[in-house]
């Protein structure tokens, strides 16, 4: 697995966080530095089982290898009147910093509803799951929306871009809230659209649309890039850019990513392959030899 | 859709009942005019002269075209009522001894007819028994031709002669200061010295005649006598006001409903056009399954006419709710007698043919183009939306904006012809609230221009009988009084080429600081020593410009006629007029210096002094005082005012709330993806409705401006309509109505917003993931 950048220095406040939240042996190498009163409050707040009102604001460098996220007993009941689905049936789940994971499995068989709640889009009927030791489960919209802003990179299977923005734009949309982002540029370089930043969605092709979609997901430096079926609007051949991208991405910088999908060929680019199977985790694999996205095809 | 649906129908109920509203009330106003006049025998041409023996009646009769013949005494009272200081004047009006007046029936309301050969009898008109609280019985002190009389209230009355009911050059009504009383023939002969005579007729035409004949021969038959002219209905007072009113209204039922339904075909034509994109591909399923574009256009005009069905019930309903009040009101207004509320079929006809129409041109359009697509280009999604920078930001703006503020930019600037459109609904709504409430800045404009600027006096008073200048020498002993300006009135036909016009020629003192004519800056003008001054509506009823000469037919004395030249036109809102230096008016009537009246100023601290001492004086046939009849005015005003404004808001509001709720649906509707993607990235809800309102609020701001300039437009419009020799409404708007009408809309806009903005509370973040643009 490829090692992230050189650690940047953590700002004293959110070390201050972690030292309050997390136990030490997951934050290893993070530095520490003395608590801040106010924050340690609210996360104390938080673990002893009130509705969460805030989560951390900034996206921290995590060390590679601890754990980002955890779900235990994880289930998703959907009301849909007479019938009770039951997407999730207790799934137990840790995902590790700067690993790039495929969550496969048939349709209905719980990946997205899984994904949306990692990404703080949906919370779980029962069960638990942590991000960072924080209670997700926990935390009401204020708290999730922020936890969106700062921490989580989204791309979707139909790119949702803003179609009266540019490609620099629809970047910007993000980096003008986020607390420490890359320039739009940078972004968009990342993923190889340089000479398109004032090109409009319906300007740009279906790769070219995602690969948008991945700079603006990666532009807020995000703890986790979750992506829900990145390909499944393209052809194989753009697929395997998109694929690219999202790879060179965790790579370069470290970003843990979660890739979502039905299509069996894109396991081989993950460093570890979760299958679900009717709401439940079926097996875990782990790749001890990744594939490069231009071996893939399909 | 259930809420823009119900928007849109808002909006049609507003038209449709503003519209049934006005006509049905047109309708009865009409309905009621002429069943009162016909049962109740109103006069087609009315004459008043100075005296004539009652054996002219019967020559009269034999006027070819002359059908019924009612030869009356008319004359002026001053009415003392305890308790009440103000002076109070009134017409007394003979009915036969025996039996109801021929023509210009009496409706009665309460009480008797006077019984006859009874001397003190009297039937008073309804609005002063009700302005006074007076019922059958009430004693009344009243001073007649110079002598005190005793008189009893035996009945309350309503004539179709005064429906409206309004002293001579007032303009307006005041029922407690004046009043009308009929009284029998023989008593108010003997007390105002008519015995065996006339001095006032009243007759009706054979169908079939020619008025102006009638008139012609009735004029040269009195005028022995004195006549001064005599006048068909159109020049009758109570006549005119009534069909002002009329004319009024039937403005107003063709301008509100012409927006309303305007605006809801516009707004039927956003969401028709935006659910027919959504619905494409359904659309292309149902025609690959074989359906006929006529079915599908069918199919989605079911939709409108349920829509236009719901509106049409609501506006109706509401229409003839309104309606019913509106004639009410005016039955209260006018004291007629009985109302006729008449809902002519003609009328729901009209407006469903109307509404359907609308809404036909509103839908017609986005229904055949969902019709004709071939289904294999409707079964793929809409090509995507091409967007570019706005101007602004080419202009080198860009940078000031963050992407949200551009996101608005840019939608506004990608639908040009929509954005403009939803600018001018909302406009609308300002201009109609704008159309509201000018009104009211109009009528106080109007009562400084005319009492502060141009008619200063504190009282009026008119003598019997012209009078030499000592009687205002008299009048300026008393205490209290502290200054007199002298006038000459003189009814007079002025003639222009084929024009002519009956008013007053008014002789004032060339310099008068109390009456003052103006010009249209408002400057005092001095009156010259030769020629007319005319007021400027009447310059245009005669075409004449200063520099033509008129020619002057005097009604009264020796009737001289004479070639006048014009020499300016003055400005004046209320009634027209003629004026002259009171000398040269003198002059031309071949009269010593003699006054008709005089403008007194008074303190008013001893108002009631005056009064009292006033009534000593035999030659005084009234005295008007000028802050009571200001006063009352806006008494009776200020409820009508309140219930039209309560009205004009409510509609105005639904306008403004129906456009801007359904822009702001249509925007969810066609946002909602990208806006939801937005809170997914992060954005909180404060955010994304920045976006989807901060669109609304630039299309209401921007529509502000616009509906001052159309507001401005319409209630000029409004005021040419309804302008008329007895007032000319000016343009005038203060700020406060300007700040009310835009109020009004933002308060309208920002409610629509709130609604729309819970629904943005409650998007669904993860299925808008799911789906494709």
């Amino acid at each position: 697995m490829a090692h992230p950048p050189p650690q940047k220095p953590a700002t004293g406040r959110r070390t201050a966080e972690l030292t309050e939240s997390a136990p030490a042996a997951i934050l290893g190498q993070t530095k520490r530095e003395p608590a801040s009163p106010s924050r340690s409050i609210v996360l104390i707040t938080a673990q002893i089982g009130k509705t969460m009102t805030t989560i951390s604001p900034a996206p921290f460098e995590t060390a590679p290898g601890t754990t980002l996220f955890r779900t235990r007993g994880l289930t998703k009941v959907y009301d849909m009147g007479a019938v009770q689905v039951h997407a999730l049936r207790g799934v137990d789940l840790e995902l590790f910093a700067g690993e790039l994971v495929v969550l496969l499995g048939p349709s209905g068989s719980g990946k997205s509803t899984l994904l949306n709640i990692l990404g703080g889009l949906d919370t779980a009927t029962d069960g638990a799951v942590t991000y960072r030791d924080q209670d997700l489960t926990r935390a009401n919209d204020e708290a999730l929306t922020e936890y969106r802003r700062f921490h989580v990179g989204f791309v979707f299977q139909f790119y949702n871009l803003i179609p009266s923005l540019t490609a620099r734009e629809n970047v910007a949309v993000v980096t003008e809230i986020a607390e420490k982002p890359m320039t739009p540029e940078a972004a968009l370089a990342l993923v190889d659209l340089s000479d398109r930043l004032d090109h409009f969605p319906a300007q740009l092709s279906g790769g070219q649309q995602q690969r948008v979609a991945i700079a603006r997901a990666i532009a807020k430096n995000p703890a986790v890039l979750l992506c829900d079926e990145p390909t499944g609007a393209l052809d194989s051949e753009t697929g395997i850019v998109v694929l690219e991208a999202l790879e060179r991405v965790n790579r370069e910088i470290g970003t843990t990513t979660v890739v979502i999908t039905h299509n069996a060929d894109i396991a081989g680019m993950a460093d570890r392959v979760i299958r679900l199977s009717n709401g439940l985790i079926a097996n875990v694999q782990r790749n001890e030899h990744k594939k490069a996205p231009q071996e893939l095809h399909w | 859709m259930r809420g823009q649906a119900l928007a849109i129908a808002g909006v049609i109920a507003g038209g449709v009942a503003t519209f049934v509203m006005s006509l049905s009330t047109l309708d009865s106003l009409r309905l009621t005019q002429a069943t009162y006049y016909q049962d109740y025998r109103f006069a087609q041409v009315f004459a008043s002269l100075k005296r004539a023996p009652l054996s002219l009646a019967s020559r009269i009769e034999e006027i070819p075209g002359v059908d019924r013949v009612e030869t009356r005494v008319l004359a002026p009272v001053t009415v003392e009522i305890e308790g009440f200081a103000d002076p109070v004047t009134g017409l007394l009006i003979s009915v036969p001894d025996v039996g109801e007046p021929l023509l210009n029936r009496l409706f009665l309301r309460a009480g008797r007819f006077v019984h006859p050969n009874r001397e003190d009898e009297v039937v008073i008109s309804d609005a002063f028994a009700a302005a006074h609280g007076f019922t059958p019985g009430t004693k009344l002190h009243v001073t007649i031709n110079g002598k005190r009389k005793h008189l009893t209230v035996v009945g309350v009355a309503l004539s179709p002669e005064y429906i409206y009911e309004i002293r001579p050059g007032a303009i307006f009504p005041d029922y407690a200061r004046y009043g009308i009383f009929w009284m029998a023939r023989t008593p108010l002969s003997t007390a105002y010295d008519m015995e065996g005579a006339f001095n006032d007729v009243a007759l009706t035409q054979a169908s079939g005649t020619v008025l102006q004949d009638v008139i012609d021969r009735l004029d040269a038959l009195l005028e022995r006598y004195g006549g001064r002219g005599a006048y068909g209905r159109e020049d009758q007072v109570s006549h005119k006001y009534l069909s002002q009113e009329i004319k009024a209204l039937e403005t107003f039922a063709i301008v509100l409903p012409a927006i309303f339904l305007a605006v809801a075909a516009f707004l039927l034509n956003v969401v028709i056009s935006r659910l027919i994109s959504t619905q494409r591909e359904q659309i292309a399923a149902l025609k690959a399954f074989g359906y006929r574009n006529m079915e599908i256009g069918i199919h989605y005009m079911k939709l409108v006419l349920m829509i236009l069905a719901a509106g049409l019930a609501g506006g109706i309903g509401g229409g003839v709710w309104l309606g019913r009040s509106m004639s009410n009101l005016y039955q209260e207004f006018f004291r007629f007698p009985f109302l006729e509320y008449q809902l002519e079929p003609y009328v729901i006809t009209t407006t469903c043919l109307v509404g359907l129409a609308a809404a036909l041109l509103g839908t017609l359009h986005g229904v055949r183009r969902a019709a004709v697509l071939p289904p294999a280009e409707a079964m793929r999604p809409e090509p995507p939306v091409a967007y570019r920078e706005t101007l602004i930001e080419r202009a080198g703006l860009k940078r000031f904006f963050s992407q949200p503020t551009r996101m608005i930019a840019r939608n506004i600037e990608r639908k040009p012809l929509k954005s403009l459109l939803s600018i001018i609904g909302i406009a609308f709504a300002c201009a109609i609230m704008m159309l509201g409430s000018f009104q009211e800045d109009a009528i106080d404009y109007m009562v400084n221009v005319q009492f502060g600027l141009s008619q200063r006096e504190d009282l009026t008073v008119s003598f019997v009988e012209p009078a030499a200048p000592r009687a205002l020498y008299e009048l300026e002993s008393f205490e209290g009084i502290e200054y007199g300006e002298p006038f000459r009135a003189v009814p007079a036909r002025l003639r222009f080429e084929h024009r002519s016009y009956r008013t007053a020629i008014q002789g004032l003192e060339p310099r008068g600081r109390l009456k003052r004519l103006l010009n249209r800056k408002l400057e005092t003008i001095t009156l010259p020593e030769n020629g007319l001054m005319l007021t400027d509506y009447l310059g245009g009823i005669l075409g004449v410009r200063p520099g033509d000469t008129l020619r002057v037919e005097v009604l009264e004395g020796s009737r001289p006629v004479r070639e006048v030249p014009v020499a300016a036109l003055v400005s004046e809102y209320i009634g027209v007029s003629a004026y002259m230096h009171r000398e040269t008016l003198n002059r031309l009537m071949r009269e010593g210096n003699v006054l008709s009246g005089a403008y007194l100023a008074a303190d008013l601290l001893k108002e009631n002094e005056i009064f009292s001492k006033l009534r000593e004086v035999p030659r005084i046939a009234g005295t008007v005082a000028r802050e009571d009849a200001i006063r009352s005015f806006y008494e009776t005003m200020a409820e009508s005012i309140l219930i039209f404004t309560f009205f004009i808001v409510l509609l105005a509001g639904t306008i403004a709330f129906g456009v801007v709720y359904n822009s702001a649906r249509i925007a969810l509707s066609e946002r909602g993806r990208e806006l939801a993607s937005l809170r997914v990235l992060g954005f909180t809800r404060g955010e994304i409705s920045y976006i989807l309102l901060g669109e609304l609020g630039v299309l209401t701001l921007a529509a502000i401006p616009i509906g001052f300039l159309i507001g401005r437009g319409l209630c000029a419009y409004l005021i040419v309509a309804v302008q008329s020799e007895l007032y000319r409404i000016p343009l005038i708007l203060e700020q406060s109505t300007y700040a009310f009408a835009a109020t009004v809309v933002i308060l309208s806009a920002c409610i629509s917003g709130l609604i729309v903005r819970r629904k943005l509370d409650h998007l669904d973040l993860v299925a808008v993931l799911k789906t494709k643009e």
